[in-house]
């Protein structure tokens, strides 16, 4: 598995989730994705930025284009902060449930967005999520 | 060093005109060059002899103002520095080479002074851009969040760009205020525009559509493409009894056959 980097940046204020979404939206369409996979991605990446920027006190974003098992390229996206962590995963990820008073869809419905989703979390320490899309 | 503008005056006035004059390739006339850089001239000259007074506040009022009304004329912040920095080059023709060792001591500082004031004039064409950006950027805020009257009763809501906490709130007060000012019973929000739509925007749109609907109107949107149905599927928004619509138009005859009003084709009325 080789991976090309195609960008990585800071997330600390409201500016920069638009940010993330544009470049986003740049790697998604030079990767080939079509309009539909492309909108799903960028939607994705908007939502766990803001996750990332509102309960991890701001963090940073990297965006690789990478290549799996059978020669299929896609797009790994990695949100990283430093922030008080996720006491409970398996409560984050059912739907309905919100920490804040948002809908509680943003890491469920973000899941249903991408191919591979991964949560990492330690209580104090931070959180990393990482979401892949594969181009069909 | 300030001995040496003084003696040398028409010298070294005249070869930095001269340089100047060459660099502006015709944006400029040589009078209009000799009269900006002999007040420049008489300031470097001024601030040189008294370095702490009041002449090197002058002086650098003198470069900004030069600065910006270059940027005015057309002239990149680089063409403008070099200008400033031809003096060392006009002066340096003017040394006859006879002061040994401390004129050389003098004139790097002598230059080191010039480069400051070059790159002086370079911080305030990138503030007066910085201006224009954030000026921009509040029309911007304004511009994009037209409420407009689409038909009698029928008010239309345009959403282009992203929809964050402020774009919302300046959105649902006009569209609010409006409602009320005209009495409508429909506002179609039309959300062509925005590029991508996640839990924050759903749930800035559902409040709007909520407020509406306690004033006694109904709120229709529209402009969901094939991509954002797709997505707001899959995130699992539900948009409840809210009326969407694909386009614009379906919004429009759907608010319109509601208000009891029917659309004929033909000429004759």
């Amino acid at each position: 598995m080789t991976i090309e980097p195609a960008g990585e940046m800071p997330i600390s204020g409201n500016d920069d989730v638009v940010r993330v979404r544009q470049l986003v939206r740049t790697a998604a369409a030079s990767a080939g994705f079509s309009l539909v996979d492309q909108t799903k991605i960028v939607t994705a990446a908007s939502e766990l930025a803001r996750n990332t920027l509102v309960h991890g006190g701001g963090g940073s974003v990297g965006i690789d284009q990478t290549v799996g098992d059978r020669g299929k390229h896609g797009l790994r996206i990695v949100f990283t902060d430093r922030g008080p962590g996720i006491p409970d995963l398996e409560q984050a990820l059912v739907e309905g449930w919100s920490s804040g008073n948002g809908l509680g869809l943003g890491l469920s419905g973000t899941r249903r967005l991408v191919d591979e989703f991964s949560l990492e979390s330690e209580p104090g320490e931070g959180t990393t999520v990482t979401v892949v899309k594969w181009i069909r | 060093m300030s001995h040496l503008l003084r003696s040398r005056r028409d010298a070294v006035l005249g070869r930095w005109v001269e340089l100047v004059t060459e660099g502006t390739r015709g944006r400029m006339t040589e009078g209009e060059v000799r009269s900006e850089l002999t007040e420049l001239y008489g300031l470097v000259e001024g601030a040189l002899t008294d370095p702490g007074g009041t002449t090197a506040g002058e002086l650098r009022a003198a470069l900004a103002d030069i600065s910006r009304s270059r940027a005015r004329q057309g002239f990149s912040p680089t063409e403008t520095a070099v200008a400033v920095f031809a003096l060392k080059r006009a002066v340096h023709e003017n040394l006859d080479g006879t002061g040994g060792d401390a004129a050389y001591a003098d004139f790097i500082d002598f230059s080191a002074y010039i480069d400051e004031l070059g790159l002086a004039t370079f911080e305030t064409y990138a503030n007066a851009r910085e201006q224009v950006i954030a000026d921009q950027a509040e029309q911007l805020l304004e511009l994009s969040t037209p409420v407009v009257k689409l038909w009698d009763g029928i008010l239309g809501v345009p959403l282009v760009g992203t929809l964050d906490s402020a774009r919302t709130q300046v959105v649902m007060e006009t569209m609010l205020q409006l409602l009320a000012d005209t009495g409508s019973r429909y506002a179609v929000i039309d959300i062509t525009g925005v590029p991508a739509v996640d839990t924050e925007v759903a749930q800035h749109l559902l409040k709007t559509v909520m407020a509406a609907r306690l004033m006694g109107a109904e709120c229709v949107i529209s402009g969901i493409r094939p991509q954002i149905a797709h997505t707001i599927a899959a995130l699992g928004i539900e948009f409840g009894d809210i009326v969407t619509k694909s386009s614009l138009a379906d919004a429009l005859a759907y608010a319109m056959r509601g208000s009891g009003l029917r659309v004929l084709s033909g000429t004759d009325a």
